[in-house]
């Protein structure tokens, strides 16, 4: 059913059958480190090179997320995924293997959102039985294709965002025990001007605040409607604005607020700056910790909001702004 | 009305601007100074024991110099290979970026990091990809300054 300008609430919701998250070792560490199904110590993965060990990320995230729903791959009708790198190569490289039809994405760091919410829409319009939605990211190879190579000699400032190495997946299906997916709300590019691009959480803030904004108005709910509004990877900066540019609309979800990109990693500890950030940060935490706390019914409905920022280091170049993006997914528990 | 807009959504966007430098947390400029000074300070040291030392073997200035540039170097690129180069930098900064061993560093990361990339479009063709602008443009200024003295020279 279709509700107000952005949003869809489906009249046969579909549900979430399993969910896979493997992490590189910094993302192990940190403070939701036991929640991980995986935590790969090897950067490369046992591959080559950066690119391939972000592909290494999907394909094994994919293949966990299909055993752990007990259905054989054939059952599986779509893949909706996709990553930081240009042309899609992490998902085109990684999933190949599978032979599953494939819907490549860019969403920035909101591809998980972006996946969820056609693979739902698929599901929920009878297309498709059950599908798979993934993203990931990969530090290393984020900094090659947007910042510098590794060993670069430079400081990070105060704003930037650490890129979490991982993948999470989700098998979405007509049934399923972990969380149903009550609706979605589909994010505008929203673009403040912001030309920062260590400053990732300005860019993506308004673009989260407005989708968030769009899902209350649309549904007719206060934010209690919720017992959790999550971000993607928005970090400590970003927070910050966007529980100010909510506040102006006179919304207060500071004590609903919960953002992956801050929980992921400790950040006094562990030197990342404003957080976690890369579509494997939300689609990571939501595969664990976030869908743990829906399956055992501690949290009873949450929105999942990822966060993008779309970025391309040629049209920064040619002096363009960086703007954002977000994506809602209502989820709750069965 | 649509200049109107327009204008509306430039004030909206500068205040934008104002407002995220306003929550944005900065570094201290002292520490930082401080840091680079020491850092800096530290590596030209250095270069200048080095110096010395190969002067001592009875080099003449301008040949010690140039050992001294080899050893800085040779030893930035050990370092950046090990990794330990950009802990040096994110601690020191410019003091670790501006000596000749801050521009080894800007040479050998693309290098290694493009490595898999292939021999020749990888490193042959990234390898200056940071240093790219300083080695252009610095030939391009001393060119020009050659051209000025050639000027006054011929006065």
């Amino acid at each position: 059913m279709v509700v107000g300008k952005q949003s869809v609430i489906f009249d046969n919701p579909p549900f979430i059958k399993s969910m896979a998250s493997i992490v590189g070792k910094k993302e192990g560490d940190g403070p939701l480190g036991p929640e991980f199904d995986r935590i790969v110590e090897d950067a490369k993965f046992g591959t080559d090179n950066w690119e391939a060990a972000e592909s290494m990320f999907q394909t094994e995230t994919a293949k966990l997320a299909i055993t752990k729903s007990g259905l054989q791959k054939d059952a599986v009708r779509y893949v909706f995924a996709g990553d930081l790198l240009g042309q899609l190569i992490a998902s085109t490289f990684g999933l190949a293997e599978l032979e599953i039809p494939f819907f490549g994405l860019y969403g920035a760091c909101s591809t998980m959102g972006e996946a969820m919410s056609l693979g739902a829409m698929n599901v929920a319009a009878g297309y498709a039985d059950y599908v798979l939605a993934l993203a990931s990211s990969h530090f290393a190879s984020a900094e090659k294709s947007f910042r510098f190579p590794l060993e670069y000699s430079n400081q990070r400032p105060f704003s930037a965002t650490w890129t979490v190495t991982g993948c999470g997946a989700v098998i979405i299906g007509k049934e399923g025990n972990i969380a149903k997916i009550e609706g979605v709300t589909t994010g505008k590019i929203v673009d403040y001007g912001v030309k920062d691009s260590m400053n990732m959480g300005a860019c993506m803030a308004p673009a989260a605040a407005d989708v968030i904004y769009r899902n209350l108005k649309d549904l007719s709910v206060d934010c209690n409607h919720y017992d959790k509004i999550i971000t993607g990877d928005l970090g400590v900066v970003g927070r910050t604005i966007l529980l100010d540019l909510l506040n102006d609309r006179g919304v207060d979800i500071s004590s609903l607020h919960y953002d992956c990109g801050i929980e992921i990693f400790d950040n006094s500890l562990q030197d990342t700056h404003s957080g976690g950030s890369g579509c494997g940060c939300s689609a990571s935490v939501l595969c664990s910790y976030i869908l743990k706390q829906l399956e055992s019914g501690n949290w009873k409905r949450i929105l999942f909001v990822p966060t993008g920022a779309l970025m391309s280091p040629i049209s920064f170049n040619e002096g363009n702004s960086i703007p954002g993006i977000a994506h809602a997914v209502i989820l709750s528990a069965i | 009305m649509k200049n109107y807009v327009e204008h509306i959504e430039a004030v909206e966007k500068e205040n934008y601007d104002r407002y995220v430098k306003s929550v944005t947390p900065t570094t201290s400029m002292p520490k930082n100074m401080l840091n680079a000074f020491l850092v800096g300070g530290m590596i030209c040291l250095i270069g200048q024991i080095i110096n010395n030392a190969v002067m001592n073997f009875g080099v003449d200035k301008v040949v010690a110099a140039g050992w001294t540039n080899v050893v800085l170097i040779g030893l930035t690129v050990l370092l950046t290979g090990l990794n330990i180069y950009p802990k040096i930098g994110k601690y020191g900064g410019a003091g670790a970026l501006v000596p000749i061993t801050g521009f080894a560093n800007s040479v050998v990361a693309p290098a290694l990091e493009y490595k898999v990339e292939g021999q020749v479009f990888g490193i042959g063709c990234k390898i200056f990809t940071i240093a790219g602008p300083v080695i252009l443009y610095g030939i391009f200024s001393s060119w020009c300054l050659g051209i000025l003295y050639w000027i006054t020279q011929t006065l």
